[in-house]
């Protein structure tokens, strides 16, 4: 009982302003431990590949970035359907602080894409359905930030985005699967839940090392990020005024 | 690491496409947290004006 009630006391934006503080504060540290030791792993510890040389170290960034960028657009769809349903306001801004880091991760994967795809494929782009599908998810966060400014009023601009993403959510197993539903430039999945890894441990470890670091990153942003968007809409009440940060 | 600095800087004949990738991405990924403390930032003192103008109304 307790346990729930205290569940719900952090629904509050007043209660998980600090606890995002620490949240913030502890997923940095990860972050930037986990990148050090994921970026020493990429170019020193992992060995060079037989096929691609030197060349295939984008997948420690491009992979991580990419699974980042369907995550966190799942946990923001999820988040705006609970707004959606239950009118919880902290649920909404979760939704809005996640938005431009799920952006940035997507075009980090689009863009480590290109840069991998010019010398391996020999086009920086092709209109194929892995690649046309992620930059769509690229069109969504944009879509989603754009339609959530040009509305005043918050709680229907928290609707009418909530609407946006839960209805872009179609997207992501067309990303997931489209290497397996089309034929395409793209290779199949690297590591599969059901086949397991094809490459080598060392490559696999240093990319899941990678991709434990773009987690933490992305949530220690978005932590400090949803600090600042409960500031901007509390701005009138009584327990923000009183703040020790604010300046009297 | 046995041809030096050069050679890990060449990539195999793949620096570009490298360097592209790994640059882009840590450019973003020091520009975003900034973005974010600006934000913070300007809230911050946004509320403070706000905190100073009630007070200067009541008194």
């Amino acid at each position: 009982m307790s346990g729930r009630l205290s569940l719900y006391r952090f629904s509050s934006p007043a209660a998980f302003y600090p606890l995002a503080g620490t949240i913030g504060k502890i997923a940095a540290l990860i972050a930037v431990v986990l990148l050090a030791i994921g970026l020493y792993m990429s170019f020193f510890v992992a060995p060079t590949d037989y096929k691609q040389g030197e060349g295939y170290r984008i997948i420690f960034i491009h992979v991580p970035s990419a699974w980042m960028s369907m995550f966190i657009y799942l946990v923001m769809a999820f988040w705006a359907g609970i707004g959606l349903v239950f009118n919880t306001r902290l649920s909404s801004m979760m939704a809005q602080a996640l938005a431009p880091t799920g952006a940035i991760m997507t075009f980090i994967a689009l863009w480590t894409g290109a840069f991998w795809g010019k010398p391996m494929w020999g086009a920086w782009w092709v209109w194929d359905a892995r690649l046309t599908s992620e930059l769509i998810l690229f069109f969504l966060y944009i879509g989603f930030i754009a339609l959530q400014g040009s509305i005043d009023d918050t709680r229907r601009a928290d609707r009418a985005g909530a609407v946006l993403l839960l209805v872009g959510v179609v997207n992501i197993p067309i990303i997931y699967f489209s290497v397996k539903w089309w034929n395409t430039l793209h290779q199949g999945a690297t590591v599969s839940v059901t086949e397991g890894s094809s490459m080598g441990t060392i490559m696999l470890q240093t990319m899941l090392i990678m991709t434990f670091a773009f987690w933490a990153y992305s949530i220690a942003v978005a932590m400090y990020r949803v600090r600042s968007i409960i500031l901007e809409r509390e701005k009138d009440t009584r327990w923000v005024s009183e703040l020790p940060e604010v300046r009297r | 690491m046995k041809g030096g600095l050069s050679e890990f800087f060449a990539m195999g004949g793949y620096a570009l496409y490298v360097w592209g990738s790994f640059g882009a991405t840590a450019l973003l990924m020091i520009a975003e947290p900034l973005l974010v403390r600006q934000r913070r930032k300007a809230a911050l003192q946004r509320i403070s004006r706000l905190v100073r103008i009630k007070s200067e109304q009541q008194s």
